[in-house]
């Protein structure tokens, strides 16, 4: 099966200015007859083409808020990035409250299932039969990064679920609690995201089960809505139940910060996050035991469907935790060292969770090595005139019969000139 | 017919920083080929090491990385101060890393026993005075 996408290309906007190919970190885009094309097989969702993309020729497609109205009961999963925000929020209530009021009938923070996420973390480090570094599996497009570039390294990444499941699970597992009546399919569960990798992950519903979660929609489209039905004094019946741990989750580190063992390491942006693959990969980073790692620039709160830019949300976050006690969630069976089997992830990383990764066709040792003598004969500029982000991608695109070697201008240039010598 | 992918890199000896680039670029080229990735991590942990050394005890070299149907060699070759006794620089925890060096998290004498470890074959040929040649060989 094809993996979905939420990362999309606007063509009409596109002017195939050919700027989006140079920071694409899987070289999945290609510009062909004036428009960008994202190769479905190698996009990750990371947002860095939305990010750089002047002409907002590349958009993130999720569910609108209507989605859940054939749902008797709608559950809302604010990401613990929402908090940030927002300016002067002092109180985690108005945001619950708020979101009461735009018609949820039951809110369950995604930071207190993340402090229960941090806890299984504890428990499953304690293991010593699992390869170290322990890599986190919160962000997706790690996940799918891992699959595609780093597939040795797919046994370090943590088999648990994901805070935004886990408080799918707890908050599905309490609306029956309160109402049994309900069934499962009357049960509407919204993850309000940071960002399209878990628009996606979520479609690509990585469990064989029924999915967990209905719709992922955006921080930013939700925004106003939000905002106005926030009122400064909230109606004391919903509370918040986020300790610091929770909400720390937001930024970068906060995850590390979790697991009480400094042998950590936390590595945010999409650049960083494949360096420091590539020294694990290689073995040099010894003596580390857990590896946080987020695409987006300063953790969740650098999403690109977020609207406060992430120092200030980051900022926000420490002033909203300050009074906070430090955990305020527990798993329910407190003195077992295991993690419970509804939480863990049995099916193997790269078949499930992020789809099957066999980017393109295998190429043949005659093919690449074709590749490589026609890369050596290209200028070396990585102009991207040609439609692909290096030379190197060129001469993989003409081998492989996607594209003409006539579509570099620069060759054919000095071929004439050439010519014109003689 | 060419059954051969031959790749040459120079190993900048001034850079740290561009240390691993090499082991990096072949790894991208394994990977687009489909290879196991097993065979691409005890690749990637043997040139690494190889390079790091070239870098930190030869001020840099040259790295040369055929790929064959049935195996991958690496010759790693430097004009550096060569090693007096290979035997002894094999063994674990053997260093002669000078302390800025060791600062950087090098010098805990684990490359070349490693090199060992993840390769199928490793031969050090290396002349005092005139330099080292590192072949390993990983069978695929
Ligand atoms: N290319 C080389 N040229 C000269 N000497 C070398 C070379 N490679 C290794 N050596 C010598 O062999 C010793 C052991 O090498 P090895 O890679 O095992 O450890 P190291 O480089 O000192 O530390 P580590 O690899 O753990 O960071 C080195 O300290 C150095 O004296
Ligand atoms: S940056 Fe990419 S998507 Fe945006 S206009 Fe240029 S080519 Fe099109
Ligand atoms: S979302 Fe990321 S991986 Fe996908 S096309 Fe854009 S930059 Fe490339
Ligand atoms: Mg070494």
């Amino acid at each position: 099966m094809k993996y979905l996408h939420s990362v999309t290309l606007v063509t009409d906007k596109c002017h195939g200015c050919t700027h989006c190919l140079d920071f694409c970190p899987t070289e999945a885009i290609r510009v062909r007859g004036g428009k960008a094309q994202i190769n479905p097989d190698r996009c990750i969702d990371c947002g860095e083409c939305i990010r750089v993309c002047k002409n907002k020729a590349k958009k993130s497609v999720y569910d609108k808020l209507d989605l859940l109205s054939k749902y008797k009961f709608k559950i809302a999963l604010p990401a613990p990035a929402l908090y940030g925000q927002f300016d002067n929020l002092d109180d985690l209530d108005c945001v619950i409250d708020g979101l009461y009021s735009m018609g949820f009938d039951y809110v369950f923070e995604v930071a207190r299932a993340a402090e229960i996420v941090s806890e299984y973390t504890r428990r499953y480090l304690k293991r010593e039969d699992v390869p170290r570094p322990v890599i986190s599996s919160a962000c997706p497009v790690i996940l799918r990064l891992i699959s595609l570039m780093f597939p040795s390294l797919a046994d370090h990444v943590i088999p648990v679920m994901s805070p935004m499941e886990t408080a799918a699970i707890y908050a599905r597992r309490e609306a029956k609690r309160l109402h049994p009546e309900l069934t499962d399919d009357d049960i509407g569960v919204c993850f309000i995201s940071p960002c399209p990798a878990k628009v996606s992950y979520v479609k690509n519903n990585p469990t064989n089960r029924r999915p967990l979660i209905d719709a992922v929609v955006s921080m930013k489209e939700i925004y106003f809505k939000l905002i106005s039905c926030m009122t400064r004094e909230p109606d004391h019946e919903h509370v918040s139940r986020s300790g610091v741990v929770g909400l720390s989750w937001a930024t970068s580190g906060g995850e590390s910060a979790a697991i009480f063992n400094e042998k950590y390491l936390a590595a945010d942006g999409i650049d960083n996050v494949i360096q420091v693959l590539e020294q694990i990969e290689n073995n040099a980073l010894p003596n580390l035991e857990f590896v946080e790692l987020n695409s987006c620039p300063g953790g969740c709160v650098g999403g690109v469907m977020t609207v406060a830019n992430p120092f200030i949300a980051k900022a926000r976050i420490q002033g909203l935790r300050r009074y906070l006690p430090v955990t305020r969630n527990f798993a329910g069976d407190r003195d077992s060292t295991e993690v419970p089997e509804e939480f863990i992830i049995h099916t193997e990383l790269k078949k499930r969770r992020i789809g099957t990764f066999s980017p393109d066709e295998k190429l043949t040792l005659q093919q690449m090595t074709e590749i490589e003598a026609l890369s050596e004969q290209l200028p070396q500029l990585d102009c991207g005139v040609c439609g692909a982000p290096t030379c190197h991608a060129f001469a993989e695109d003409v081998i492989r019969g996607n594209a003409s070697l006539s579509g570099c201008i620069v060759c054919s240039f000095l071929s004439n000139d050439e010519e014109d010598v003689k | 017919m060419a059954d051969v992918l031959k790749l040459h890199f120079d190993v900048d000896g001034d850079d740290f920083t561009s240390a691993g680039e090499a082991s990096a670029d072949v790894k991208k080229r394994l990977r687009l080929m489909g290879c196991d990735p097993e065979i691409i991590r005890r690749v990637s942990i043997a040139m690494y090491e190889g390079e790091i050394n070239m870098v930190i005890h030869a001020g840099g070299g040259v790295a040369d990385v055929s790929v064959y149907s049935d195996k991958i060699e690496i010759v790693l070759e430097d004009k550096g101060p060569g090693i007096p006794d290979i035997a002894l620089a094999m063994s674990e925890g053997f260093s002669t890393a000078p302390d800025t060096v060791r600062s950087l998290g090098f010098g805990a004498g684990m490359g070349l026993p490693n090199m060992k470890r993840y390769t199928d074959v490793l031969h050090i040929d290396s002349k005092v005075g005139e330099g080292t040649k590192v072949t390993m060989i990983v069978n695929t």
